[in-house]
């Protein structure tokens, strides 16, 4: 997406020179960063020094700013080690594998809340990514002009409602579908996968995945289109030229150059998807259980933490909370360094193969 | 500009001047209502006391009074013994007022007011009672036929006092809940969907059909969500009610004077039996003593003034006894 939106980066000049007032270099030539860049001798003039100054100061600012990124990042990781010690004392490694969660004896697993997690969050990509993708061909490829931006805008619109209206929303409306329609049919038809047996309750696994679905196309999708915008327009007239349907030609030309970017905007949904908390809580059910089925509750790990921090009394239980906290932070590590795998593997390959 | 300025900085003078004392206070959910009723009716008396309270949760009530970074805590659970030596100060538990847990249901073609032991409650929650017409409930409620529907269990999934109540409850009446599941804000549940605060139980039970959970009185109240009865120690089948709430806290036998006790079952006859106090947490000894004096007084009013406000925003007041007990240990906050 970012190259679509280069251009309307502005120009260096005017940053560096309310910078160099910000840096304080006494220039005795304040206009001296209007001086065109050329025509530099060997003696170094004033101007050239202050320009110099102004791009190292440039360069510290950035650095600055950088530093502070990953400061945070290793402060969150210095906190979350320091509130987890008590219940890493007592657990040790197994607190990762365990799935036993009894606050009042004060046993704490958090294997059923990584399982919550990373399964509603694969169920959501299931759904959202083809629609998302889907949505975003359309738009692109081929959709009459004045619908497009209605469109675009529609989808950017469903990223802006507060999650609490999603879960609210899926309590009274989807749920009940769920219930009444949806999951008796997956009962009927699928149920030898396996995956779609029990009670129908319409909340659970499967509802946090819709739910989740709808609340990641507009960034999967809208991601999507612009890196469909930049695959280069040359690309797809050859390939019509060559005679393939538009199909072919968004297969061929479009969607394989950009597959890139699209998995890009995969992997920022499922970023939203596993850190999502208030919705998923509203409908997932809510019980700390590993069960295959799709239909029965589950449990995810930011819900445990936004529904039991508030009322942990013992100092165990708060501890494991925040231990929770840490396993949610290394799930989401291993699965940024999983989606850059994919990513080095999808775009090894030359840019676009006619045999695909 | 500058004809404002002199104003500007008298009203800057004026306005520490016209809110003197500050208090701040943090914990419980289920009594900010009534709480942030009384301290601004307080202020409204005392223009120059101002009471703040936020309301974090009990967990958040403790921790914040025990390393002193707030004036009083409140929490919806006693402190345990442990917690209370933990503090850097001795914390007072004083009641304030009541609420209760109702149990709520929806059982397809049945409308009425059905009846509850504690057998019953427990045996749900525990998952041996699976259906509504099973012989346990058939035996307490002769004459209601219901259908063979599998019960669908609704527990709070958040942290709260409601569950506290309700575990501490089922704790009291069944062996097996005690050493199987035990008390607390989150327990590990042995069956049941976990949904979010009280509207979330509330919800779910009335939209799914056989569904069976548990609510706070108040909010059964104000939206009009039919419960049953239970029965308490005395044999008797209440229904819950601001009174039958006081009652149970009247009829509790000892009170013991730090007021850390559970209510729940308690023996009196119109006793409701799932109910409890709600406890402010104040430290003994103040160093700031305007801000003693403070809390002295407002607790007076409280216990005085404050108890008439309860039923409008149907909380349970206390009963006298407690008020008279309560009264004196007041006199101790030094």
């Amino acid at each position: 997406m970012g190259a679509a939106r280069e251009p309307h980066i502005p120009d260096g000049q005017p940053t560096g020179q309310s910078f160099g007032a910000a840096a304080a270099t006494r220039s005795n030539q304040p206009d001296s960063s209007k001086v065109p860049f050329v025509n530099q001798t060997r003696e170094a003039p004033a101007w050239k020094k202050s320009v110099i100054n102004l791009d190292s100061g440039f360069k510290g600012l950035m650095l600055v700013a950088a530093l502070v990124v990953l400061g945070i990042v290793g402060l969150i990781v210095a906190e979350l080690m320091q509130g987890s010690a008590l219940a890493w004392q007592k657990f040790g490694i197994h607190f990762f594998f365990g799935s036993e969660w009894d606050p009042v004896s004060g046993g704490f697993g958090a294997l059923p809340f990584i399982y919550g997690t990373v399964v509603s969050s694969l169920v959501a990509l299931f759904i959202a990514v083809p629609l998302a993708v889907a949505v975003a061909v359309f738009v692109t490829e081929m959709c009459p002009k004045p619908l497009r931006r209605p469109i675009s805008y529609a989808t950017e619109l469903l990223a802006a409602i507060p999650s609490v209206i999603y879960g609210l929303w899926a309590i009274f409306i989807l749920v009940p579908i769920l219930r009444v329609h949806v999951e008796p049919w997956l009962m009927k038809y699928f149920s030898w996968t396996g995956l779609f047996t029990g009670p129908a309750y319409g909340i659970g696994m499967l509802a946090a995945g819709v739910v989740l679905a709808i609340m990641i196309v507009p960034i999967i999708s809208s991601i999507t289109r612009e890196v469909l915008a930049v695959v280069p327009q040359p690309q797809r007239e050859a390939a019509l030229a060559l005679g393939a349907t538009r199909w072919e030609m968004i297969r061929m030309a479009v969607l394989r150059n950009a597959r890139a970017g699209i998995m890009g905007a995969v992997i920022l949904g499922l970023g939203r998807a596993l850190g999502e908390t208030m919705a998923v809580t509203m409908v997932i059910g809510n019980s700390p259980s590993i069960a295959k089925s799709l239909l029965a509750p589950g449990y995810t790990m930011a819900s445990v933490i936004a529904n039991e921090f508030n009322e942990a009394t013992s100092d165990l239980h708060r501890s494991a909370l925040i231990e929770i906290g840490l396993a949610l932070f290394i799930v989401t590590i291993i699965v940024n360094i999983l989606a850059g795998l994919m990513v080095w593997t999808v775009t090894r390959g030359t840019p676009a193969r006619t045999n695909a | 500009m500058r004809k404002f300025f002199p104003l500007l900085a008298l009203l800057v003078v004026a306005l520490p001047s016209m809110a003197q004392t500050k208090l701040n206070g943090a914990g419980a959910t289920f009594p900010y209502p009534i709480y942030s009723k009384w301290f601004n009716e307080y202020h409204n008396v005392h223009s120059d006391i101002e009471i703040n309270y936020q309301s974090i949760g009990s967990g958040g009530g403790i921790r914040q009074v025990t390393a002193g970074t707030v004036d009083f805590g409140a929490s919806d659970g006693p402190m345990t013994d442990q917690q209370l030596k933990e503090a850097k100060v001795r914390i007072l538990h004083l009641p304030t007022v009541l609420g209760s847990v109702v149990p709520a249901y929806n059982i397809p073609g049945f409308k009425g007011e059905l009846k509850f032991t504690p057998d019953v409650l427990a045996g749900i929650y525990l998952g041996k009672i699976t259906s509504w017409n099973d012989a346990a409930i058939a035996k307490v409620n002769p004459g209601v036929s219901l259908p063979n529907q599998s019960i669908v269990v609704v527990h709070r999934s958040d942290g709260s006092g409601t569950t506290y109540i309700w575990t501490d409850y089922l704790t009291k009446v069944s062996p097996e809940w005690s050493s199987q599941v035990g008390k607390g804000t989150s327990v590990r549940w042995p069956v049941g969907l976990g949904a979010k605060g009280n509207e979330g139980v509330a919800g779910m039970v009335r939209q799914m059909e056989g569904a069976f959970g548990y609510v706070e009185l108040i909010y059964a109240l104000q939206n009009n969500i039919s419960f049953g009865t239970v029965r308490n120690a005395a044999g008797e089948f209440v229904k819950a009610s601001l009174e039958s709430t006081t009652a149970a806290a009247a009829s509790v036998k000892t009170m013991p004077a730090d007021f850390r006790v559970s209510i729940t079952n308690a023996p009196g006859k119109e006793a409701y039996p799932i109910s409890s106090f709600t406890w402010l947490l104040v430290p003994a000894e103040w160093k700031d003593k305007t801000k003693q004096q403070v809390i002295v007084d407002f607790l007076n009013w409280m216990l005085d003034k404050g108890q008439t406000m309860t039923t409008q925003l149907n909380y349970a007041p206390l009963p006298d006894v407690v008020k008279e007990k309560e009264r004196e240990a007041i006199k101790s906050i030094k």
